[in-house]
């Protein structure tokens, strides 16, 4: 009952706001869809500890029928389990912190804002369908919800190009992976007979040596689906290759990118892992693969996260970064430590960009660290917040980073696979990175000489209460939910926490084997942090100077990570140029010319030999007279030759 | 020898395809000046339509959907000599577009109540006449009286394009009536050549009927020329766009929204049943012309400068997933085929009816001209984004539901046509969002876009009913597929059990 309240009481207040939000007015609206937030936000944390601390029975609460077609049936329904119940919890806690927050982000937008807080709301509505979703069809619901949404706030200052193109970019990259995400389902469906989350799971060891043949020869069907599920989980979770919408939508308000592109949607990729595991477990290839990726997109990210000036979008990298731990986890089997640094993540992160919404808000809406600087006599809740949200992205305990990074860093190196030494070596260097961007931001924000004119200077000032409250919750969060989680999610009990929401395969002791990893491999990541810390120090504190001579002098090293590797370049030369000529192609020549000619053309010789025709019927009755004379003597010649 | 046993107790079928006909009639007799005739043509075109909906919704009710046959059948002798009747009914397949038709009449009609100020009465009475030979086609159970219903759509359309259309009016309607007209008679030929086979061309029993396999393949081509125009298939497809840019809103929505329908309803009806040898034998043949006209019609779709044939071209590329899960002939194909169609049927026309808001108001469909809207129209962009969001297939939408369902029965033949053939999620992804952008966001820079008013009371009435289909097919489509469930069950199993019997066939010659 909890649990269906707090996934519906958001929808209630995005209904309300969105669709009286005229009528009832702006406050109104506001106060239907934090209301909302707020109901969901008690029930749904309290729903998880009925099921963490109460041993509360994982159930099925079935809501009606969706889709009926022959032996293919999807019904609406909410799963509770202690993985959705985790996820709905930490949602509507976060999601709800980032309504109020905004009550005050938004307080000086010119148009009425009930628009916004519908959104919002609708999107957390759509984030809990898909992490309580009983079958793959309602995931794949909520799953392009969250992207719906996602599309309207990045989108929400309309009348800005760059955010209506973020917008659609957005949207539409989500979309490329979201089809092979479909084939997928369609694809269990093929082989399982139903997309039910019960009925699959049972039936996947049965299944396990079944083929599918594709591009000529035969692989594993689960291997395929893993495969399949995965590219859509790359799309969401803007992995290698499909990171480029991420950065672009920065362009949203900043509550927006605490939301969305910090806390909840782009994890529903991570999600997606550790619900389908007793599938995933199955298909080796494709959970080497899933390592791989999150692993490159670990380093990627964190290199180009050094260089942005941009605060939000260093934020964005390091999210990026950070969704790469999670799947380089996954990847290795460790799906608990995945959802486990998934959840501390949340909460360091939304504070991250809550906190860089302060600032934001603090300089006159001003965005470039290179104007920014010694702002922490300033704004100092500000300041300290962003210290401890840096704490704990760098993973120094005890903070929340600092259990669940340090769990994923172990985990690769426990699988004592290939792929697992790799994302070992790409995580711990990562490890490095991460500390030395954040602390970069910390640097040239809030240390050293002020860089901001005078005019902006003026009108700095610490944020209202309403902004501040958040960001100390979540402070909190970032602290201690590590120490708090840590024992239920990884720890020695894990087996009875989890009851069987996550599975791990017969060969499959990651977990276990997390405690017995070499003493070196758990002190490397906070040997390396602190040596990030120290370089950033370095070059942002000691010798400002260093950072523009570096830059000079590895030019072409230096501006291929500060034009993001120039992904958005080639995307644009191999795919959106080229599909626009084509279709102007197809357009002016395909239809235009070739298949509409034969249609004209035929109409044309049509018109042309009806008027060579009319010549024929000259009105002289000599002519006429004369022709009919000779078709008389050839009929009679024909007759007679015949004969 | 009249037989009428049905559901309804009385000729319900026969009576809701020709009472627009008595709506017709009274428009005849109107007289009185001209404001006095419009305005009674008008409010007696929608009374009579609106009644026609009414009788109409019986079917919703009184339909049995457990029964995978022919329902509420009516038949009366016609020419008992060469075995032709007139006889009606309806079973899954076509009940839901016997509604579509008669939801979408009253629709049409109050969306032309004002931009149509022209010789009125006509306009009318060309859409009375329209909705007689739409329902009438999707409930004739006798080939020779769907010929004539099929053949007859023609004449009210090519008019409503001709009279009441834009500046190159006449070049549309004639492109849109000898493209279509020439396939017909080939359909023509293959009635003749069933008919002297099977001795009847009561379709129940044509469906009995098995044809020899060298006669299959003739016949299928010859349906196949006519309904492929229709659908429209790549590449026979360019009638279409010229067609609605040409047509007067409501000509638009009724072609979008019904006429479409008829081909991909021709091939459900006639082809995939009675040929069952030739369909599978082409399929791969309708599979590629299908995936070509998925991508191929989302990509124009991309590259166009007038908002009506954007929404144009991405109905062929609708339609094209509608072909491949005809011809997928497995129950999630067809199925998910079926809800395209009727959910097209509503989001097309609700996009069409979006762009004739914007065009009674400014007179222009080109896109470049708008701009900015969102800030004058809320209500309008919000609509609009339903209706885009529907027809991009947003899971919880109408478009979702068929979409899905045919990539889940594309599948089950061939991983790339899966795959190729959902390509239109992310193709309509771009071309629709890239239409949105252009005409609600950014700023507006038009002078007469400052004063644009937003949606009115009457234009709230229009939108109403398809807001709320689309909703509810999206959320609770099971009310719509139930309906069809048992006839597109039985459909498959005859199609498999009728290739079955041919490969035994061959066995034995062997």
């Amino acid at each position: 009952m909890l649990f269906s309240i707090a996934v519906f009481a958001p929808l209630a207040g995005a209904l309300v706001s969105g669709l009286l939000g005229k009528s009832i007015g702006d406050k109104a609206a506001m106060g239907a869809s934090i209301l909302g937030m707020v109901i969901a936000a008690i029930c749904g944390p309290l729903a998880f500890f009925q099921m963490s601390v109460g041993g509360a029975d994982p159930s099925v609460i079935d809501l009606g029928t969706w889709i009926e077609s022959g032996r293919f049936h999807v019904q609406w329904a909410l799963r509770y389990d202690t993985l959705s119940a985790a996820m709905v919890g930490m949602v509507s806690f976060v999601a709800m912190l980032i309504h109020v927050y905004s009550v005050g982000y938004m307080g000086h937008d010119a148009r009425p804002r009930y628009r916004f807080f519908a959104y919002l709301s609708l999107f957390t509505f759509a984030m809990l369908m898909l992490v309580t979703a009983d079958n793959l069809a309602q995931l794949f619901f909520g799953w392009e919800g969250v992207g719906l949404c996602s599309y309207l706030l990045i989108g929400y200052w309309y009348d800005r190009p760059s955010a209506c193109a973020a917008a659609i970019k957005a949207f539409v990259v989500n979309r490329v992976a979201d089809l092979p995400f479909a084939v997928g389902l369609a694809l269990i469906f093929f082989k399982f007979g139903s997309i039910e989350f019960a009925v699959i799971f049972p039936a996947v060891a049965q299944h396990g040596a079944d083929t599918y043949a594709l591009f000529g020869t035969t692989y594993s069907a689960i291997e395929t689906i893993g495969f399949l599920l995965f590219i859509g989980a790359m799309g969401k979770s803007a992995q290698l290759g499909f990171h480029v919408w991420l950065p672009d939508a920065m362009e949203g308000p900043t509550p927006v990118s605490a939301l969305i592109h910090a806390a909840t949607m782009v994890t529903a990729g991570v999600f997606l892992m550790a619900r389908m595991s007793p599938l995933m477990e199955y298909a080796p290839y494709a959970l080497g693969f899933v390592t791989f990726v999150g692993a490159s997109t670990a380093l990627f990210a964190a290199t180009i996260g050094c260089c942005q000036n941009d605060i939000k979008r260093v934020i964005a990298y390091s999210t990026c970064s950070q969704l790469g731990y999670m799947f380089a986890a996954a990847g290795v089997g460790a799906y608990q430590a995945s959802v486990f640094h998934l959840i501390t993540h949340a909460f360091f992160k939304a504070l991250l960009f809550l906190s860089a919404g302060s600032v934001i808000h603090a300089m006159s809406d001003e965005q470039d660290m290179r104007k920014m600087g010694g702002l922490a006599k300033i704004i100092p809740v500000t300041c300290t917040v962003m210290w401890i949200g840096n704490l704990a992205l760098a993973g120094i305990p005890p903070l929340a980073g600092s259990y669940s990074k340090d769990a994923i860093i172990s985990a690769t190196y426990a699988s004592g696979t290939a792929v697992g030494m790799y994302a070992f070596i790409c995580t711990l260097l990562a490890a490095f990175l991460t500390a030395f961007y954040s602390w970069r931001l910390l640097f040239m924000t809030f240390h050293g000489k002020s860089r901001a004119d005078h005019h902006t200077l003026e009108h700095a000032h610490e944020s209202p209460w309403v902004m501040l409250a958040p960001l100390v919750a979540l402070a909190f969060g970032a602290v201690f939910a590590g120490w708090a989680l840590n024992a239920w999610f990884i720890g020695a009990d894990w087996h009875h926490f989890w009851n069987g929401a996550i599975f791990n395969g017969p060969h499959n002791e990651v977990i276990e084997n997390l405690e017995h990893v070499p003493s070196w491999v758990e002190g490397a990541p906070l040997i390396l942090g602190l040596l990030g810390i120290a370089l950033a120090y370095l070059m942002y504190i000691r010798n400002p100077l260093l950072p523009v001579r570096l830059a000079q002098q590895f030019g072409g090293i230096y501006r291929f990570v500060l034009n993001k590797w120039y992904f958005d370049e080639l995307y644009d030369a191999i795919f959106v140029q080229p599909l626009i000529r084509l279709a102007r192609v197809l357009w002016q020549v395909g239809d235009a010319t070739i298949i509409d000619g034969v249609p004209n053309g035929l109409a044309e010789l049509t018109s042309d030999g009806s008027r060579q025709l009319v010549k024929f019927q000259t009105g002289s009755l000599a002519v006429y007279a004369f022709v009919m004379l000779i078709g008389v003597v050839v009929l009679v010649g024909i007759f007679m030759l015949s004969r | 020898m009249n037989a009428v046993s049905n559901a309804a107790g009385f000729p319900l079928l026969s009576l809701i395809t020709w009472l627009p006909l008595v709506g017709c009639l009274i428009l005849m007799l109107v007289r009185g000046d001209e404001p006095t005739v419009a305005s009674n043509a008008r409010w007696t075109a929608l009374w009579t339509s609106l009644l026609v909906m009414v009788l109409s919704l019986v079917l919703w009710v009184k339909f049995d959907p457990s029964e995978a046959g022919f329902q509420f059948n009516e038949h009366v002798s016609w020419l008992p000599e060469y075995k032709v009747g007139y006889s009606m009914g309806v079973d899954g397949i076509s009940v839901l577009f016997v509604l579509l038709s008669t939801v979408l009449t009253p629709v049409c009609i109050l969306a032309s109540w004002e931009s149509i100020q022209t010789r009125v009465r006509e306009f009318m009475m060309s859409f009375l006449i329209l909705e007689t030979m739409m329902v009438g086609m999707f409930a004739a159970t006798d080939f020779v009286v769907f010929y004539m219903f099929f053949e007859g759509v023609l004449i009210p359309m090519y008019l409503i394009i001709g009279v009441w259309g834009g500046p190159r009016r006449v070049y549309a309607a004639v492109k849109f009536f000898l493209f279509t007209l020439t396939g017909s008679v080939l359909m023509l030929l293959a009635l003749i050549a069933m008919w002297q086979q099977a001795g009847t061309t009561d379709i129940p029993t044509l469906m009995q009927t098995v044809f020899p396999l060298h006669m299959q393949t003739w016949l299928f081509l010859a349906l196949f020329a006519s309904f492929a125009v229709k659908v429209p298939m790549w590449p026979v497809h360019t009638w279409l766009p010229d067609a609605h840019v040409e047509a007067p809103t409501a000509g638009s929505v009724i072609l979008a929204g019904v006429l479409l329908k008829m081909g991909a309803y021709g091939f459900l009806r006639f082809s995939v049943p009675m040929l069952p040898d030739a369909s599978a034998y082409f399929s791969p043949f309708v599979f590629t012309l299908s995936v070509v006209a998925v991508i191929y019609a989302s990509l124009v779709a991309l590259a166009q400068e007038d908002m009506k044939k954007l929404v144009a071209y991405s109905s062929i590329a609708h339609m094209g997933v509608v072909t491949i899960g005809i011809f997928t002939i497995n129950v999630q194909g067809i199925s998910g085929a079926l809800f395209q169609m009727l959910s097209h049927g509503v989001v097309s026309a609700a996009l069409f009816l979006i762009v004739g808001v914007v065009y009674d108001r400014i007179h222009s469909r080109e896109i470049a001209r708008y701009g900015g809207l969102a800030d004058r129209m809320p209500a309008y962009a919000l609509v609009f984004m339903l209706f885009m969001m529907a027809s991009v297939g947003l899971p919880g939408t109408a478009g979702f539901v068929g979409e899905f369902l045919v990539i889940i029965g594309a599948l089950q033949v061939n991983f790339w046509l899966a795959l190729l053939g959902g390509a239109g999620m992310i193709l309509g992804a771009a071309y629709m969002l890239y239409l949105y952008r252009r005409v609600i966001f950014g700023r507006i820079t038009k002078d007469d876009l400052r004063h644009i008013l937003d949606l009115s009371p009457r234009e709230w009435v229009v939108f109403a009913p398809l807001i709320v289909l689309t909703l509810w097919m999206g959320i609770y489509p099971s009310s719509f597929t139930s309906f069809f469930d048992a006839s597109v069950g039985a459909m498959v199993q005859h199609h498999t059990a009728a290739l079955a019997a041919t490969t035994k066939l061959a066995g034995i010659l062997n």
